[in-house]
């Protein structure tokens, strides 16, 4: 950055932006503080953001000890992969169809997705409750991630990419010999990398960091997520042991920090082109 | 012998016709050029001829093959789009080579990882590898082989767009306005290129333009599409020198015809000007309308005398060879446009009072419907002329 470009204005621009960063980052960055002091700290009337005590090792190896906390990210991993992969794959081809095929029940489709968009997982949670009492599966990672299988919302976000594309090149795909799923796997998916990494953060984010459902489906430990973990390690190990927890919290919440930096570019990137605001 | 043929082909869009019973045969190895204004349904046809929409009525005959009901991936038809539609994610090479490898290998051998423990999977890759690179050397992009699309101009795309139609050796070759994308310069350079690649591809050649010097230029058999309908389809001279149909001479030169309005006398004469022509009256009754047209180029402007009517010079457009005069008429404030020789227009100037006269036996009448009528020339026998077409 040279001087000539540092101008007042652009000086009160970057004010207001830091000063929001500043608001935004705060919680997390307390976090991180809280994760380093030892309980007298916490409870101390003075807030300082600097431990006086530097507790990182003890409070990190109770968070590693005391829950049991591979398996927690294991779950959240298998979880969110599984997730993602079906919706992906149900999204995908769906989202083409309605993009670029012609066939009469597309409008209805359409009112249908929207419909999906409107209805909140909430509304839907005492009966596939009950379903899955029933079919015997609570307590599973199918109870978990079935119901997340199909994502109206990823078909809508598919969808604005895919009527971007152009239709001469499904065309020409078509007459160079192509089948329907040989042009999804071929022409479609090498051409939708953005979108597929715009929503694979959406995705990932929120199931990840999903506490409602897991909390219903999941009684059984070994089956629970990360956010279920932690409610978990509050209410049965750490009592009101605030540096265990904020230590437990920041090794959940710093493998999306990291992913989210390093595909940054393309999830911008993504957003973009499908003309949706995060 | 006709390798292609369609007939009574009829499409419409929600209640809107677009195609209106449109028949045509092609030749083998014949280029035939499908030209008119926008919407007139040229697109569409070539559409469905390739497969990607579907007729309402109508049959597509490849050789003694139906091929109303096949699907567009085993039509063997390869199509040249205005966009080119290459693939982004794939260098030239891999963009030429597909429409190979989806006919010669199989399923099995087109999957990653399995394919090449398929046996027979390398040799065809091979195969395939040693045509894409002829086809490349062919069309001089031999060089441009590792680039993606994205990273190639204009005219570069369209050769191998052109490479990936032509590389599987298709029965029939469509191109719909390959060329509109393309600078000025390139695309008249790009024109001959085409000729002589289909010429040494000898298969039958449909290509869409609306761009009449494309047409006239390029083409075996011109086809003039208007609203629908497929007006005539003849050689590019008699297109321009004997159009059958007054949208026809209306549509084809440039600049445009000189058309007038006028009704054929009691005589079952029709005049204009010095000019007297004698219709059968087995065809027009007296007192029917007609429209009479004259190209630009049978318009001669007089500075004095008294043959001719009487007009006025409103602009002069000086074009280097040639210099159009566009000019009023008079009596009836019809405006009419000469295109003159640079001696011819030596002199004139705007504003200028002027006669034109014109040349007889150039002038086309047309009927009220849009037909051809075949005048007898001035004192000439009465042999029998119908419409034409």
């Amino acid at each position: 950055m040279n001087a000539q470009a540092f101008t007042f204005g652009r000086a009160v621009r970057l004010s207001i932006l830091i000063f929001g960063a500043v608001i935004f980052l705060a919680p997390y960055i307390f976090m991180i503080s809280t994760a380093g002091k030892a309980q007298s700290d916490i409870f101390s009337s003075s807030l300082s953001l600097v431990p006086q005590h530097w507790s990182y090792v003890a409070n990190f190896t109770k968070a590693l000890t005391r829950v049991s906390m591979t398996t927690l990210l294991w779950n959240g991993v298998v979880v969110c992969v599984l997730i993602f992969v079906f919706q992906v794959i149900i999204a995908i081809p769906c989202a083409y169809a309605m993009a670029k095929l012609k066939f009469r029940a597309a409008r209805l489709m359409m009112v249908l997705v929207m419909l999906g968009l409107l209805v909140p997982i909430h509304a839907t949670a005492l009966p596939l409750y009950v379903a899955f009492d029933r079919m015997s599966v609570l307590n599973s990672y199918f109870a978990l991630v079935a119901p997340f299988t199909i994502s109206v919302f990823g078909i809508f976000l598919f969808l604005q990419f895919f009527r971007a594309m152009p239709d001469d090149l499904i065309h020409a795909a078509r007459l160079d010999g192509m089948s329907e799923t040989g042009i999804i796997a071929r022409v479609i998916v090498p051409n939708a990398w953005p979108a597929i990494t715009a929503f694979a953060i959406f995705s990932v984010v929120a199931h990840w960091n999903d506490l409602y459902w897991p909390l219903i489906v999941v009684s059984n430990q070994a089956y629970a997520t990360p956010p279920l973990g932690l409610l978990y390690f509050r209410a049965a190990e750490a009592g009101d042991d605030y540096g265990a927890l904020m230590a437990a919290t920041l090794i959940i919440t710093t493998p999306l920090v990291a992913a989210f930096l390093l595909a940054q570019k393309r999830f911008v990137e993504g957003i973009t082109m499908t003309g949706l605001k995060g | 012998m006709t390798a292609l043929s369609l007939r009574g082909i009829e499409k419409s869009f929600s209640g809107n016709a677009i195609l209106k019973g449109v028949s045509l045969d092609a030749g083998p190895g014949e280029f035939i050029a499908l030209v008119g204004p926008s919407g007139c349904g040229k697109s569409t046809l070539l559409r469905i001829l390739a497969g990607l929409e579907s007729a309402d009525a109508g049959e597509i005959m490849l050789g003694d093959r139906d091929l109303s009901s096949v699907p567009a991936a085993d039509r063997n038809i390869a199509m040249v789009f205005q966009s080119y539609a290459l693939y982004p994610h794939l260098t030239a090479a891999q963009n030429i080579a597909v429409p190979l490898v989806m006919r010669r290998l199989t399923g099995a051998q087109r999957l990653p990882l399995v394919g090449p423990l398929m046996p027979g999977q390398r040799k065809a890759i091979t195969e395939i590898k040693r045509d894409v690179r002829e086809m490349a050397v062919s069309l001089k992009i031999d060089h441009l082989l590792d680039r993606k699309p994205g990273q190639m101009s204009g005219g570069q795309r369209q050769r191998v767009a052109l490479g990936r139609a032509m590389v599987r050796r298709p029965a029939v070759f469509l191109m719909d306005e390959p060329l509109s994308n393309l600078d000025a310069n390139l695309r008249v350079h790009a024109r001959g290129e085409i000729v002589e690649l289909h010429r040494r591809a000898g298969v039958p050649t449909l290509y869409v333009t609306h761009d009449q010097a494309e047409a006239l230029s390029m083409a075996d058999r011109v086809a003039v599409m208007i609203g629908g309908s497929l007006l005539q389809l003849a050689s590019p001279q008699v297109i321009y020198d004997d159009p059958a149909h007054v949208e026809v001479a209306r549509f084809i030169g440039q600049p445009r015809i000189n058309l007038f309005q006028s009704v054929v006398g009691a005589d079952g004469r029709i005049t204009l000007g010095d000019v007297s022509l004698g219709l059968s009256r087995e065809t027009v009754s007296a007192g029917a309308p007609v429209t009479i047209g004259i190209r630009p180029e049978f318009v001669r402007v007089h500075r004095s005398g008294q043959q001719g009517l009487p007009a006025r010079i409103e602009r002069l457009e000086f074009l280097g060879s040639e210099i159009i005069a566009y000019c009023r008429l008079d009596a009836i404030g019809e405006p009419v446009v000469a295109k003159l020789s640079p001696a011819e227009g030596a002199g004139l100037a705007a504003a200028m009072p002027v006669r034109l006269d014109f040349d007889a036996d150039r002038l086309f009448v047309f009927a009220e419907d849009g037909h051809r009528l075949r005048p007898e020339l001035m004192g000439a026998a009465a042999p029998l002329e119908t419409a034409h077409g």
